[in-house]
């Protein structure tokens, strides 16, 4: 381990580079590449398929009544008919997009005011770190889902409002979670080495910091996303969120539950896509989670096992 | 003794075979089942009651080849082929559940970190009857022998002591339960590796000699790993250094420390510094191959400056030399040269009355713990001034005062004249600018992930509000004053060697345009070869810009090589201060005698003493 003279081969070029600059894409690549990560992110990217595509490739109308209620499927109406007849498939295409968007919107909302309020309070400790952190534990005191339909019953149930009340939700938990890997990193030399040549807080906290909780945000944010979705599914069947007539999965499954005998397809495909898409965005965020863990171990260490194991294999 | 000639037998300098304990051959550790080779072709003997050194800087596979002698790889590895004969057995082809009944009765490991590898939640009594008890029919008498095991690592055997837990006790005492642990079962095979690492030169010199008479009365095959030099020399009879998966070169330690063969083992002992002479420290050039990297040829031909191209062409068999074993085919023109090293000139004393900083009576703490009292230190311009002391004397408290990380101190620290206030928040831009601070360890002082350019150009935007393109200018100009090319600045700190990484946080200070360095431990991270490069670029460095200095380390050896004036801190207190030679050679006070005494030390062919016989001496 000599210091090499400007001309000598330094390090392997193209995978010590990935190890090196770690930008969330490359992570995300890696991720996909491992079994556990490709089986997530196939569940999780065909939910997401149907729900983006879907819109323009429903056949029918999703407001059309166009059978019986509660029709068994048919060669023309493949997945049969809701409460009032219209047409389960082309309602199932249309259900899942906006509630993606807001589910996704929310964990947003929840992961950046999360991480803001985490990384103030970790870095600059004393007065912020106590008025930040006892705030969080008295949201953290409240159910989440209890939570969100207080802001909601209290305020009616519009949709940015939902998806805010959401997000704030979530922020208590991921705040948690960032303090204390910014308590490890404010700790740093490299830190200290800002502060010493005269680098301002919020600087020091956007230059040095942030870019150092790459690994831990993306997996919060997986884990959120899964939780936001079950929130936003869960919300819409309470009957909060989006209003009838529109189609939404978790209204769906409430709508139709009373016709489970005649026709179970009105509920399971909505139920089973919310369940695949939340198992596949948390085995994707598993697989996540695990690639970085090994990126963050001791760069010797990371770059021998990069190449003991054959890649995607971790 | 023996040992030294591998397959264990023909080689003109074998005397017998009956002694060898352990028997290595051909010993080889591959990554996966199919890919490159870590280490290969080990292969060494050692005696009853001898300890045999294994040598090496960081990724030379020194510790492959230790766990290995256990029968165990590390994850990824495989042992792929060759024999560990102890007394006869071939440790590789016992069964997993013959390995473990092996493992603790018949080989035993002692850790490079007591601390992590004592269980914190037991006492140390039940640790050691635990480690007596887990072979049932190994000993008779568990409690007796964890009494005996302890006195014979000279721990006070007291009811008191056994209850103690692990956190209670100082890291020798550690350590000297870990090496009960490892002699309770009375194994025939010892591996060691680095176990003196954390551990102050007194407490070191203790521990080794431990180790020593242990092996010796009762006939155990050691085998120590460790990167220091001098701290080998000292203790093993027979040495093997070690280069990028092979035994470079074997034999009696007196002979391949006295008069080493190898280029990489010349090279290695020119690096390490020495606490009687002030020479020019030359480190080696480049960096080892990582496996699947090593080429056709000779591994260090890249590195060594005998290398013709017959070097390059197939890798080179051992040759018996000289009572050795050497794996170079240039024996014979390396033989006829000789190093010398080059004593350092005599740098400008300090003179006159002027200081750059001057610390008047500081007293500093954490919380009510005192650290320093009434520290005075004086480092005259363009001088560097060497502050030594072993691990918890308050030397790297004394740092972060005067730069202003460490905020709670009261005293009085003038720079150029001016106090300084106490926090670094509170200090003027300028003054931030002039007095600059390189940390311990380069592995976190550089942020990950933030390219070599950045980092250097910060201060340039900082201090001097250089605007981008002249910055970028700059950054290179810097980058290349330290040694490294302008093509770093693209590069992430992971993708730099120790080395490097420290040169890049040197150049991130010189950036600034400092007046006063302060250098903290700056080489302890790093392995001995790269340490004498940093420390001569230091040097250089100093000189070149005329910085004023001051150099923290525990290595009195290192102080020899860069200080004019040193001063020796004890528990928070000066104990001694003055210019170097006088410190060193004369030192009046009785802990830096001691300290003095203590410093392993290694006689290496210099100036002055052409005596190749001697043997390394320890004391």
């Amino acid at each position: 381990m000599a210091v090499a003279e400007p001309s000598a081969p330094v390090a392997a070029p193209a995978r010590a580079r990935q190890v090196g600059r770690h930008p969330w894409l490359s992570v995300l690549w890696t991720a996909a590449r491992t079994p556990r990560g490709a089986v997530g992110l196939t569940l999780a990217g065909l939910v997401l398929l149907i729900a983006v595509v879907g819109p323009s490739a429903a056949a029918k109308s999703p407001d059309a009544l166009l059978m019986q209620p509660y029709a068994k499927p048919s060669g023309q109406f493949l997945l049969g008919g809701d409460f009032l007849g219209r047409d389960v498939l082309s309602r199932v295409l249309n259900g899942g997009l906006e509630l993606l968007i807001m589910a996704v919107a929310a964990t947003a909302i929840g992961v950046a005011v999360g991480a803001a309020a985490g990384i103030s309070a970790a870095y600059l400790r004393g007065r912020p770190d106590g008025l930040i952190m006892r705030t969080v534990d008295v949201i953290l005191a409240f159910p989440q889902l209890v939570f969100a339909l207080l802001l909601v019953s209290v305020l009616g149930p519009k949709l940015w409002l939902i998806v805010l009340a959401v997000g704030l939700s979530h922020a208590p938990a991921v705040a948690r979670v960032i303090r204390s890997a910014t308590l490890d990193i404010s700790e740093r030399d490299y830190v200290k080495v800002a502060e010493l040549q005269g680098m301002r807080p919020a600087t020091v906290m956007g230059r040095e910091i942030l870019p150092n909780l790459i690994s831990p945000l993306m997996v919060e944010a997986g884990l959120r996303l899964t939780y936001s979705i079950v929130i936003m599914a869960g919300l819409s069947f309470l009957g909060f969120g989006q209003q009838p007539p529109a189609a939404n999965w978790g209204l769906m499954i409430n709508e139709n539950r009373a016709g489970l005998p005649l026709n179970p397809w009105a509920v399971i495909v909505p139920a089973a896509l919310i369940a695949l898409l939340t198992i596949g965005t948390n085995t994707f965020t598993d697989a996540v989670a695990r690639v970085t863990i090994g990126v963050e171990r001791r760069p010797e260490e990371a770059a021998l096992l990069d190449e003991l194991t054959p890649r995607g294999a971790r | 003794m023996t040992g030294g000639q591998p397959r264990g037998g023909p080689a003109a300098t074998a005397i017998s075979d009956e002694g060898d304990r352990l028997d290595v051959r051909d010993l080889e550790v591959r990554i996966g089942e199919h890919g490159p080779d870590v280490v290969s072709e080990i292969s060494f003997a050692v005696p009853a009651g001898e300890v045999l050194g294994l040598v090496g800087e960081s990724g030379s596979g020194k510790t492959t080849v230790a766990l290995a002698l256990l029968g165990h790889a590390r994850r990824g590895l495989r042992i792929r082929g060759g024999h560990v004969f102890l007394d006869g057995v071939d440790l590789l082809r016992l069964g997993p559940a013959e390995l473990r009944a092996a493992r603790g009765a018949k080989v035993a490991y002692v850790p490079q970190d007591p601390s992590a590898a004592l269980n914190p939640a037991m006492r140390v009594g039940e640790q050691l009857r635990e480690a007596v008890q887990v072979h049932p029919g190994a000993v008779d008498d568990a409690r007796g022998r964890v009494l005996e095991v302890m006195r014979e690592a000279r721990l006070d055997a007291a009811p008191q002591m056994l209850r103690r837990y692990p956190h209670q006790l100082s890291g020798g005492q550690q350590q000297r339960v870990s090496l009960a642990m490892a002699f309770c079962c009375r194994p025939a095979l010892i591996v060691l590796d680095e176990p003196t690492t954390g551990l102050d030169v007194t407490t070191q010199r203790h521990v080794l000699e431990t180790v020593r008479a242990l092996c010796r009365s009762y006939g155990v095959a050691a085998v120590y790993v460790s990167h220091d030099l001098a701290v080998v020399g000292g203790l093993v009879s027979e040495v093997a250094v070690m280069y990028a998966g092979r035994i470079v070169e074997i034999g009696p330690t007196a002979k391949v420390f006295g008069e080493p063969l190898h280029p990489y083992t010349r090279g290695l002992l020119a690096a390490v510094p020495s606490p009687l002479r002030a020479e020019v420290l030359t480190g080696i050039e480049g960096q080892p191959p990582r496996p699947g990297r090593r080429g056709t040829g000779c591994s260090f031909a890249p590195r060594c400056s005998f290398a013709v191209s017959e070097c390059r062409a197939r890798p080179p068999a051992p040759v018996l030399a000289d009572s050795r074993e050497v794996r170079c085919i240039r024996l014979a023109e390396i033989a006829s040269t000789h190093a010398a090293r080059p004593a350092v000139g005599g740098g400008p004393a300090p003179t006159g009355p002027a200081t750059a900083l001057s610390v008047r009576g500081v007293t500093a703490g954490y919380g009510r713990t005192p650290v320093l009292s009434a520290i005075e230190l004086d480092v005259p311009p363009e001088s560097c001034v060497a502050v030594v002391g072993e691990s918890g004397s308050g030397k790297t408290t004394l740092a972060r005062c005067i730069v202003g990380l460490h905020s709670n101190w009261s005293g009085e620290i003038t720079f150029d004249g001016a106090p300084l206030a106490r926090g670094a928040r509170d200090r003027p831009k300028e003054t931030l600018r002039r007095v600059q601070y390189i940390f311990q360890n380069p592995y976190t002082s550089l942020n990950p992930r933030k390219t070599v350019g950045q980092i250097v150009s910060w201060p340039l935007e900082q201090f001097l509000g250089l605007p981008f393109r002249e910055r970028s200018e700059r950054a290179v100009q810097v980058l290349e004053d330290v040694g490294l090319g302008g093509d770093f600045a693209g590069r992430y700190p992971d993708q730099l060697s120790g080395g490097e990484r420290q040169r890049v946080a040197i150049a991130r200070a010189l950036a600034a345009e400092p007046d006063l360095l302060v250098c903290d431990e700056v080489t302890s991270a790093l392995d001995v070869s790269v340490q004498a490069v940093i420390v001569e670029e230091l040097r250089r460095l100093q000189r070149e810009r005329h910085l004023a200095m001051i150099f923290i380390t525990h290595n009195l050896a290192l102080v020899r090589c860069i200080a004019q004036s040193a001063v020796v801190l004890r528990d928070g207190v000066v104990v001694e201060s003055g210019p170097v030679e006088r410190v060193l050679e004369h030192p009046e006070n009785p802990y830096t005698i001691r300290l003095m005494a203590d410093v392993p030390k290694l006689a290496v062919p210099g100036p002055e003493s052409g005596d190749p016989a001697a043997s390394p001496a320890e004391s």
